[in-house]
């Protein structure tokens, strides 16, 4: 119906004069944007099918082809954006919920963008990392024990299970369905190439990625799909899905039309039944139901494995973790509202959780005040974009990240958002084969291994800079933050001074 | 092997029950200890008393057979062998069962077998004596639970509120003359002697372990619960 009619938000721009017509872009757009015309001899496009992923403008051998935000306008209005009333229009025509994808695109502040790190003048040395050691080796898991001696005095080593990783970045939860084969096998590979864990999300592991276990973290959520004891054994650690930052407090549901081949296999549910994670565990309630559920799994796998909770960062999350570290669990992964999912309702994403750096300090800072922060490891999440954004979250409490979205970014994600219709046309997003294919598992893992090699040498610099050889000495270090343009309660609550102070 | 659990910590008995290199174990007195069997594939243990929560959990083979009640969240996750619980159980018995058995003589409490999900040969079956609490099946994907409401008043479903909420796979079968209300996306229909077939091992299984007259237990009205969609949610969403 014409009152439905909404304005393509991209236009196919095509310079005539360098395209061939060798319907390269045609074979490569899964949404089927471009077509051949045989009676004007030329290419078209459909510009409303366009998700914007600038696939075909990467494949363009003559470089014929961009793609441009239409100029198309309503009459301008500070209350009502495009974007605003286009959405009334679909929902008002379908009566459905709505879908999007990857994380919060809104302009909330990024508090990460308004803090600066140190360095030394004159008064303390720096260190150049390029020639002396420095070291981001990271342990994760629980730390305070009592030291116990044996006769001789000798101490006898009862330190509860730890995670080993050569840099304080661990690969975010992404589930095979959610992307594809290709895209878990990129993750796996560069995990172990790099000394780091990848993360199963709720999916299962599939058969193939068991050669990877010791780098591999396997995830129990509500719906426990392709969770069995070999599952558990597999793993390095086992994490409970709690919550996740681009949807907190509701779960997770992949339509049944993923659900074919082998993501049917590894789920262990049959090809086109939805699967569905609510948004509670039904057996969790509490803080000590928490408790029963995290020990269950230390039971099952003989306390030889961290449990790792991870929960969403919402308003009162300071009190949750007092909690979850007092359930037994020996990490807490803390996912900030800017995370990444494959798809979540545009609503909940927009709107709900809060940012992770208040959230790390909030937790960092409570933790610390009951004296119960060795009681666990934190790993913050929910967009982590850079080397310095990885040190400002060390400085603010955590002892490692989450690397989500810029790891898809290195496999070739464009940030389209459009990973809910599961024709990502580069290969990540998606279970179609023909799609699947483009993205090669090796190349995938080396330039994933590139990008988090580059951030560790960056990670290094910075600290060299403030003086610091040793990422432990920087957790929690927020001498070495200042904010810019916070007003005293960020400060207060992020725990740093301000520029200047 | 004999164990007495009595006021021992779970920890040290489950660490007993995991070194143990007799495949029959049997534990007297047991008083609430937590997650006994869990994940174990090749035991055969008998309790008398009550185990605490998480009994048998993630199980991977074997039997764990109680005289007496079970706490919550039974057979959380099994995967394979059975339970046997000559008692009643507390809420949430077979979450995520994705294989196995769990046969319970008497009632069952909330959310018994939510979640349970089947992948070709491997089908998980609840099986309920009495009457079962409510959310019973709630988001089942799979597998079959059986609620023969024995000794349960006869004019009304031996289920409580929200049967079979967010079912989309799998089957109930309710040994009961009345339906419980149900959710729309749930149709029901008297058992045909083919669903009566399929159901007659899991009855069989019921009345060889607690001594039922299986006679009596099929001279009754059988309904069958099925979901009527796989995807329940479909129309829900708007591409944006």
């Amino acid at each position: 119906m014409p009152m439905d009619y909404v304005y393509p938000e991209y236009e196919v721009v095509r310079n005539l004069s360098r395209c061939i017509n060798c319907r390269v872009c045609e074979q490569q757009c899964a949404n089927q944007v471009h077509a051949f015309d045989p009676k004007t001899g030329q290419m078209t496009a459909d510009d409303a099918k366009c998700v914007n992923c600038h696939r075909c403008v990467a494949m363009c051998p003559t470089h014929a082809l961009k793609i441009v935000k239409s100029d198309h306008a309503f009459k301008e209005n500070g209350n009502w954006s495009a974007q605003t009333i286009t959405e009334v229009y679909r929902q008002a025509s379908s009566g459905g919920v709505l879908l999007s994808s990857m994380g919060n695109p809104k302009q909330y502040p990024v508090y990460w963008d308004k803090l600066l790190i140190n360095a030394s003048q004159v008064t303390n040395p720096s260190i150049d990392p390029l020639r002396e050691p420095m070291e981001t080796k990271t342990f994760l898991g629980k730390k305070r024990v009592s030291i116990k001696r044996d006769a001789q005095g000798n101490i006898t080593p009862n330190l509860p299970p730890q995670l080993e990783l050569s840099m304080p970045m661990l690969f975010s939860a992404m589930s095979y369905g959610s992307i594809s084969y290709n895209a878990h096998a990129s993750l796996a590979r560069a995990a172990q190439q790099l000394g780091i864990y990848y993360n199963t999300g709720e999916g299962g592991l599939h058969e193939d990625f068991y050669q990877y276990g010791k780098n591999t973290i396997v995830q129990v959520a509500s719906g426990r799909f392709g969770v069995h004891k070999d599952y558990l054994e597999a793993g390095a650690a086992i994490e409970i899905k709690m919550g996740q930052g681009a949807k907190p407090g509701i779960g997770g549901h992949l339509p049944g039309a993923k659900i074919v081949g082998d993501i049917s296999k590894t789920r262990m549910i049959p090809e086109g039944s939805d699967a569905i994670s609510p948004a509670p565990h039904h057996d969790i309630y509490s803080i000590e139901d928490l408790r029963q559920l995290v020990y269950s799994l230390k039971e099952a796998t003989e306390y030889q494995k961290p449990v790792i909770v991870k929960i969403a960062a919402v308003h009162n999350v300071a009190a949750i973790a007092s909690g979850i570290a007092r359930s037994g669990a020996d990490i807490i992964a803390i996912d900030g509202f800017r995370g990444g999912t494959g798809a979540a309702p545009t609503r909940i994403r927009d709107n709900v959780g809060i940012p992770i750096e208040l959230a790390l300090a909030a937790v960092d800072a409570r933790l610390r005040e009951e004296g119960i922060r060795d009681e666990v490891s934190i790993i913050a999440g929910g967009s982590i974009r850079s080397s310095s954004d990885i040190v400002k979250a060390i400085a603010l409490g955590a002892d490692a990240v989450y690397i989500g979205t810029a790891a898809l970014l290195a496999l070739g994600c464009h940030l389209c958002r459009s990973c809910h219709g599961g024709k990502c046309n580069w290969g990540i997003a998606t279970q179609r084969p023909e799609l699947v294919k483009r993205l090669d598992p090796d190349v995938g893992a080396q330039r994933l291994v590139h990008l988090l090699s580059a951030w560790n040498n960056e990670i290094k610099e910075m600290m060299g800079g403030m003086g610091i050889n040793s990422i432990e000495a920087l957790r929690g270090n927020r001498l070495m933050l200042r904010g810019v343009g916070l007003t005293d309660k960020e400060l207060e609550i992020l725990g740093v001074l301000h520029a200047g102070e | 092997m004999k164990l007495q659990a009595g006021e021992r910590y779970f920890q040290e008995l489950n660490e007993q029950i995991r070194q143990c290199k007799d495949t029959h174990i049997e534990i007297k007195n047991c008083l609430g200890q937590r997650y006994i069997g869990a994940g174990l594939s090749d035991k055969d243990i008998v309790i008398h008393g009550t185990p605490g929560n998480a009994l048998g959990a993630y199980l991977n083979g074997g039997r764990i057979t109680v005289y007496g009640n079970a706490q919550d969240a039974t057979g959380d996750t099994l995967n394979e062998g059975e339970i046997i619980i000559h008692g009643s159980a507390g809420d949430a018995a077979g979450y995520a069962m994705r294989g196995g058995k769990i046969l319970i003589q008497g009632d069952a409490g909330y959310r018994t077998g939510i979640h349970m999900k089947a992948y070709e040969q491997k089908i998980p079956a609840i099986v309920i004596g009495g009457c079962a609490g409510s959310f019973l099946g709630e988001y089942q994907a799979g597998g079959n639970i059986v609620v023969l409401g024995l000794n349960c008043p006869e004019d009304k479903a031996p289920v409580g509120y929200f049967c079979a909420t967010g079912m989309h796979g799998g089957k109930i079968f309710l040994r009961s003359r009345v339906l419980p209300d149900l959710p729309e996306q749930v149709v029901s229909h008297v058992a045909t002697p083919e669903d009566m077939r399929e159901v007659l091992p899991l009855i069989d299984d019921y009345c060889r372990q607690f001594g039922t007259d299986k006679n009596a237990v099929l001279d009754y009205n059988f309904f069958v619960l099925r979901a009527n969609t796989k995807n329940p949610y479909k129309q829900l969403y708007t591409y944006n």
